[in-house]
């Protein structure tokens, strides 16, 4: 039974209205164009290949259902668990259900503490207990370990490998057809670079996901391939959930912004006089408040309205989902206003231009001028603003999880690995592999959407382009 | 040659990606000699700047210098170490740029920033370099120059400011002074103050001038040699009275030809056809080929040599190729008679009566309004149908400002504007809406006055969906095509984006916009400013041709005198928010009464520069519109000022045929001064 | 002068208001003092009437807004919006929800804080401006590009994360620094060093990016280009013109800066166990304490508004076109 939570509503909505634009745009040169230097970046294509496979993830991470009951008999059909999956949770099922008992280090075959452990004997000893699902087909760990991990791994590439140049070959057919060249011809054009998108550095990174995604999976069947955390879990699976909560801090902030920040900031400089007053106060009050400790009183606020109203939600996945959906409408709240005094400033500007008072002069309505002069010539703001901010929020959500003014703690997080990863930096020997899972996928997202934001200002900020 | 200050030869300056260069300077020779002033010549787009540029080896980023050779002072700059040109910079050659306002550092008091041109060439600081500083502003003839001294550069106005750049320019004591552009961004009564200042420091130090120009009246006014230039390379190049007694390339003729004046009053000027050729483009025959009137079949072919005759030289196959030379002489100027319309009679279409539009400077704590900008200070203005009232005036006289509160783009504080008999600054929002296309407005920046974002068909069915909304989509295309038509322009225009068209060309969008809605009367705020000459005769001429057709009047905003005296039926001078002179046209050119307009004429550079004519130079510059000087305006700047001037502002005084003047030296109570 | 600082201070006045009606709105309208004092309770012993206790002890009783049963101004004053809120703007912040004394506790609390900011602060700008200059010397060369490389590198990694590295390797490896603590006097400064370090590092990738923006877009100016035409050297356009421009903006915007130094860092505080306003804050929050949570709030966004009021002061000092 499929469950559509908030947040899934959202995004997809995010995703359709990005899809409708990328078609809008398509109709207009002045659009097209810097989408088109974007496109000859290699580092920016090579970013956006990383970027969409983050965004693969999330998607397949929101289309959530109820998986049927089956342990019942045949008259239990049409009832459903109460637990909530998404597709993704269904397709890592391996990774996802093995819990052990405690911590182990990645590729570990025993525990990571001493555990007092009753022999067949009889006796009682303390020794490190062998994990129930890490490495547990081998009979001899100490010895046939690495020689396993080693086959594992590089059967994981082979498959990965096939899998690149069929990917290849696939791509390099559909350019030929759509260019309407020979497949000998479009394969050397690819590989020089004369393509109008810069197909090699864009294969080259998939092919680098691929691989690494193949190995990893054919290697996480049988390992704990970046161990398990304080009850058991495993942590590549946390890591992976956790890139929803990223994207969706980084992409619905956006959602809840943009129409307060376009509207209120092309009526303030357009419009002027008390217009501008109203929104200049309401920005500067809003503006005046440090966002932390309005996020923290607004987060605050909202935990007492939850902890008073717990009977209202149905499950705990819905309850962190919608503590979820006020921290992006928060973080929107709170974000808005650089935004917002940018466009005013912007309109201020465009509405003393030559066009703009021709328009007046021709007699056409406010509104008419807003949407057809005003809000195509600042739209490149709109967009900067928005690739510039993701990657903000999403280093935001990873800080304020960790002060505990961010997502539910039963969500995973980057934010939340930290925070409890950070409880046992005192342990000696340290557990390291929940933070290093969490700074891998962390900055591999943060990086490739900043390299992305760098190419798209580039191409889009007029100033930068005159240089 | 001996003597040769500078020397260049085979430059070839590049600019962009090395795989399709833009060739911005292609190949150019050319000597300076001490002493001497030499004027580039060319329209913008040219490679003029950039040859500046190249000698003073300050390129952009994106540009190099290919090959070529430059030769100064017996020294080959080409193959200097950096060090040893920054000694040539600022101690051999200097440059004053075009846009003074931007070429200061505004954080640095012009004091500091003359002393460090000091120091770094003569070695002096200290009270030495202080008191040379002011020697310098001095000789730049700057006003109370130890108070100027620790001034900064946005505290002085553009002809201040350009004044420091000559006396920056002149601490490194230079035997070459660059000047790009040095008058462009200045007005005309500013620039012949500093032209002067150039031709005087010249004089006084023995110093050559490299004068970069696009304006033909500034060449014969200072010029002993010129080249032109045209699409990177020199085509022509001769002394100054052979050129404009006999200009040999075509392109020369061209331009002067395309002048307009009182001489050629609204006769069609000969404009040059089609643009400037991309000069990313390789070029086969003559790059002016296809502009060209007088081509010849060889021209496509070949590439021109030079042919030189009594030193002037020029790069055309009309004079190098057995086809017969054309017979020297003044360029063919129609002498028909000028077609003057009638005077107006009937009443006028638009009448407006005490205009004032003050703009409140606001302090304190609630805005409290602590006095006006009296930009326009009581205009009356009348234009009958189908006639062209030109506006007059200086930068900052308010003339924007009349044209925008007509259109009640900006709502004026007083007085009545009336179009038509109806009172436009006291109608409703809905019924001003209607009455919108009647008048419509022409600017002068052809980059800002179209949303790049629209298509230009677009643009111009703009209005008429505004206005005219029950049109159907197949008569409004028809009418989109038959506009463009009528601009001159093909129909395909409205499938393009205004970025794919020229300057001209977008000139032309924007009047056909106008006329989209069939106006009656057309405000024109310095529509061919921001235009090279030979643009700027097609907008006029086709300005011209349009009135006839269709009986629109113009008024038409403007500083440039040989516009107004070549378009104008009427014309109104402004100074500081008021009108001081106005009548028609022959009226006020040839027999200017107000001692402004007599400066305001004799300050624009005439071609046959030798006629001994006297130039009045206005002293400083216009004052502020917030705090006008008491009495009349004029007077701190007036040459012929007397006691009267100071205590009341004049009134209005008739002289006779539409003509009135506002100056004491014609009040009908004062008598002329003694 | 003072007039205007006088006449900017009054514009501070209703945003001031705006802020105290927002938090006014966000902790006790949204949320009932029954429900702070709810959750405060947690749910083992809860009656009406231990709910009244609570709220009578923290000074929650009253009415909200109108207190129609007292007399005269009391109807007014006699609320929980005077007591809590409209007491704000005198900076009586009163007692916390824990029953302390919360203008003391600040008082105390900010000197730790501020030997924190400062360092880091001046020795971020310092850092950052001479790499930003450095790359801008050397700009369109490959240091130039892996300057700008390095520094988007540096930005993406999380703040959390320097601090861990930091904690881990000075602290852990070598042994050099506490790994977290504070003491009094000339103690606290081997507490310091790495907090220090920390903020520094993680500011160097935006701080010298932005720096290098800055500083191009002022070298293509027009003056520079007329600096060069003087004769004028590399470094002398580069250190008195360009540097000189450029330092209006980085100033004016560290200066906005200067008294939320403050308020500490949540974070770098948090994690080295600093008793700053920045700890304050997360045990504020962490422990649910409203009052300590709101009196944040307001001082947060007078000190905001301050600097404000500094940055404007400090254009008329450092950029000759402003003038009051």
């Amino acid at each position: 039974m499929p469950v559509l939570f908030w947040t899934d509503a959202l995004i997809f909505l995010l995703l359709a209205l990005t899809i409708a634009f990328v078609f809008y745009a398509r109709r207009y040169e002045h659009l097209r164009a810097p989408w088109r230097q974007v496109g000859r970046s290699g580092v920016a294509m090579g970013s956006m290949v990383v970027l969409g496979f983050f965004l693969s993830v999330t998607i397949l991470d929101s289309l959530h259902f109820r998986p049927p009951l089956q342990s019942a008999g045949l008259d239990q059909t049409g009832r459903y668990s109460t637990e909530i999956l998404s597709v993704f949770d269904w397709v890592v099922t391996p990774i996802r259900e093995r819990d052990e008992k405690s911590y182990s280090a990645p590729f570990a075959a025993y525990l990571y503490a001493k555990e007092t452990v009753e022999l067949p004997n009889g006796r009682k000893d303390r020794r490190y207990p062998r994990l129930k699902y890490g490495a547990a087909h081998l009979a001899d760990p100490e010895r046939e370990r690495s020689a396993d991990i080693i086959s594992t791994g590089v059967w994981g590439l082979l498959k990965g490998m096939v899998l690149c140049l069929a990917v290849y070959a696939l791509i390099v057919f559909t350019v030929a057809r759509r260019t309407r060249a020979s497949v000998t011809v479009t394969f050397g054009r690819i590989n020089t670079g004369d393509t109008v998108l810069r197909w090699r550095p864009m294969l080259l990174t998939l092919g680098v996901l691929v691989l690494l995604t193949t190995t990893a999976a054919e290697l996480a069947v049988k390992y704990h391939i970046l161990g398990t955390d304080k009850v058991g879990e495993d942590v590549f699976y946390q890591t992976l959930k956790s890139i929803r909560t990223g994207l969706m801090i980084g992409t619905l902030t956006t959602l809840v912004m943009l129409p307060l920040a376009i509207v209120l900031g092309i009526m303030a400089g357009y419009f002027r006089g008390w217009v501008d007053d109203v929104i200049q106060y309401l920005y500067t009050t809003l503006n005046s408040i440090p966002s932390v400790l309005l996020i923290a009183a607004a987060v605050l606020i909202l935990q007492v309205y939850l902890d008073n109203h717990a009977d209202e939600f149905s499950s705990v996945a819905e309850r962190a989902d919608l503590r979820l959906l006020f921290l992006c409408l928060i973080l929107g709240l709170t974000s808005w206003t650089g935004l917002c005094r940018y466009l005013r400033g912007e309109s201020l500007k465009l509405r003393e231009i030559d066009f703009i008072q021709a328009a007046n002069a021709l007699g056409v309505r406010h509104l008419t001028i807003i949407t057809r002069h005003i809000l195509p010539n600042v739209l490149h703001i709109v967009l900067i603003t928005v690739v510039l901010d993701f990657s903000g929020l999403v280093l935001a959500e990873a800080v304020l999880s960790y002060v505990q003014i961010g997502v539910d703690p039963t969500m995973n997080s980057w934010g939340n690995m930290i925070n409890s990863a950070r409880l046992e930096m005192a342990r000696e020997p340290i557990v390291w592999w929940s933070l290093l899972a969490a700074f891998v996928l962390m900055f591999t997202l943060v990086l490739a959407a900043n390299l992305f934001a760098d190419a798209v200002r580039d191409a889009f900020d007029p100033r930068l382009r005159q240089q | 040659m001996p003597g040769a200050l500078l020397s260049v030869s085979g430059l070839v300056t590049h600019l962009g990606s090395p795989v399709r260069p833009v060739k911005a300077v292609d190949g150019v020779d050319f000597e300076i000699h001490e002493g001497e002033t030499f004027a580039l010549l060319g329209e913008s787009g040219c490679g003029k700047s950039i040859t500046a540029l190249s000698l003073m080896r300050l390129l952009p980023a994106s540009g190099r210098i290919v090959s070529g050779s430059i030769r100064f002072d017996a020294q080959e700059l080409l193959g200097l170490s950096e060090a040893r040109m920054r000694a040539v910079r600022g101690g051999g050659m200097t440059m004053i740029f075009q846009e003074p306002m931007t070429s200061l550092n505004p954080v640095l008091s012009i004091g500091r920033q003359i002393a460090e041109a000091l120091r770094a060439h003569q070695g002096e600081t200290g009270a030495a370099a202080s008191a040379h500083v002011q020697e310098l502003l001095q000789a730049v003839r700057m006003p109370d120059p130890a108070k100027r001294a620790g001034e900064y550069p946005h505290q002085l106005s553009g002809g201040m400011k350009q004044r420091v750049m000559i006396a920056m320019a002149l601490a490194g004591r230079p035997k070459l002074l660059i000047a790009d552009e040095p008058t462009t961004a200045l007005d005309v009564t500013v620039q012949s103050q500093v032209l002067d200042l150039i031709r005087q420091l010249q004089r006084q130090r023995g110093m050559a001038v490299l004068l970069i120009t696009h304006d033909l009246g500034v060449v014969a006014e200072m010029a002993d040699r010129l080249v032109v230039m045209y699409a990177g390379e020199i085509v022509e190049c001769a002394g100054r009275k052979q050129f404009f007694r006999d200009p040999r390339h075509p392109y020369s003729r061209a331009l002067l030809d395309s002048l307009p004046g009182l001489g050629n009053r609204k006769q069609p000027l000969r404009a040059i056809g089609g643009f400037v050729p991309s000069l990313q483009d390789e070029f086969i025959g003559c790059r002016f080929f296809p502009r060209c009137e007088r081509a010849l079949s060889v021209c496509e072919r070949q590439a021109p040599v030079w042919f030189t005759e009594a030193g002037h030289r020029v790069l055309c196959h009309l004079y190098t190729d057995e086809a017969e030379r054309p017979a020297a002489g003044t360029p063919g100027a129609a002498t028909a008679t000028p077609v003057e319309s009638e005077a107006g009679t009937g009443p006028p279409l638009l009448e407006v009566r005490r205009l004032e539009v003050h703009f409140p400077i606001q302090a304190g704590l609630l805005k409290r309004t602590v006095g006006h900008v009296r930009a326009v200070d009581g205009v009356d203005l009348d234009i009958p149908a189908a006639r062209t009232l030109a506006l007059v005036g200086e930068s900052g006289c308010g003339k924007t400002t009349v044209g925008k509160s007509i259109l009640q783009l900006i709502t004026p504080t007083e007085g009545s504007v009336r179009f038509d008999g109806v009172r436009l600054n006291t109608l409703p929002r809905s019924q001003l809406r209607r009455r919108r296309a009647e008048l419509q407005i022409i600017f002068q920046d052809p980059y800002s006055s179209m949303n790049p974002r629209m298509l230009v068909g677009d643009i111009i069915a703009e209005g008429i969906s505004a206005l005219i909304p029950d049109e159907t989509r197949q008569r409004r295309r028809q009418r989109i095509e038959n506009l463009l038509n009528e601009v001159g322009l093909p129909a395909d225009s409205a499938q393009r984006y205004p970025h794919e068209f020229s300057g001209g060309q977008r000139q032309r969008i924007c009047i056909a916009r106008a006329l989209a809605v069939e106006p009656k009367l057309i405000i024109c705020d310095e529509p061919t400013s921001a235009l090279d000459v030979s643009v700027q005769a097609q907008i006029l001429n086709l300005l011209q041709a349009l009135q006839q057709q269709l009986s629109i009047s113009y008024l038409f905003i403007t500083h440039n005198m040989s516009v107004v005296s070549y378009l104008a039926d009427d014309i109104a001078v402004m100074y500081l928010g008021r009108i001081v002179e106005q009548g028609p046209v022959n009226e006020v050119l040839l027999r200017p009464r107000h001692p402004y307009t007599e400066a305001l004429l004799s300050a624009v550079p005439v071609l046959d520069g030798d006629a001994g004519r006297e130039v009045i130079r206005l002293q400083g510059d216009a004052p502020s519109p917030s705090s006008p000087p008491p009495g009349c305006y004029f007077h701190p700047r007036c040459p012929r000022r007397f006691e009267a001037c100071g205590e009341r502002y004049p009134a209005r005084t008739e002289i006779g045929d539409g003509h009135h003047v506002h100056c004491h030296l014609h009040a009908d109570s004062t008598s002329a001064c003694d | 002068m003072i007039a205007y600082i006088v006449r900017r201070l009054f514009y501070a006045i209703p945003i001031l208001i705006g802020v105290n009606l927002l938090t006014f709105v966000l902790f006790f309208v949204i949320n009932t003092p029954d429900d702070i004092a709810r959750s405060q309770l947690g749910d083992r012993h809860l009656t009406a009437e231990s709910i009244d206790n609570w709220k009578r002890a923290h000074g929650y009783h009253k009415p909200l807004l109108y207190h129609s049963e007292a007399a005269g101004m009391d109807k007014l004053i006699d609320t929980v919006f005077f007591d809590k809120s409209v007491r704000l703007f005198a900076m009586d912040f009163g007692r916390s929800d824990s029953g302390r004394d919360i203008g003391h506790d600040i008082s105390q609390r900010m000197w730790p804080s501020l030997a924190i900011a400062v360092p880091t602060l001046l020795v971020g700008i310092g850092l950052n401006i001479t790499f930003a200059l450095l790359i801008a010397f050397f700009r369109a060369t490959f240091i130039d590009y892996w300057g700008v490389v390095i520094c988007v590198v540096l930005l993406s990694v999380s703040s959390l994360f320097y601090i861990i590295g930091g904690q881990y390797l000075l602290s852990k490896l070598f042994h050099l620094v506490p790994i977290s603590g504070y003491d009094t006097g000339w103690n606290a400064i081997k507490f310091l060093v790495l907090p220090v370090i920390i903020g520094v590092i993680s500011g160097i990738g935006s701080g010298t990016r932005w720096y290098r923006t800055l500083f191009l877009e002022e070298i293509g100016k027009d003056y520079v280009r007329t600096a060069r035409a003087k004769g004028l050297s590399e470094r002398v356009v580069l250190f008195r013109h360009v540097l000189q421009n450029a330092l209006i903006p980085i100033l004016t915007g560290v200066v906005v800066l200067l008294p939320l130094l403050f308020m500490g860092s949540l974070i770098v505080e948090s994690f080295f166990g600093i008793p700053g306003l920045g700890s304050y804050t997360i045990d504020g929050i962490q422990r649910q304490d409203f009052a300590i949570v709101r009196s944040m709030v307001f001082l947060g966004s007078v000190l905001y508004i301050l600097g404000l009021l500094l940055t404007d002061i400090s254009y008329t000092l450092v950029d000759p076109r402003v003038r009051l």
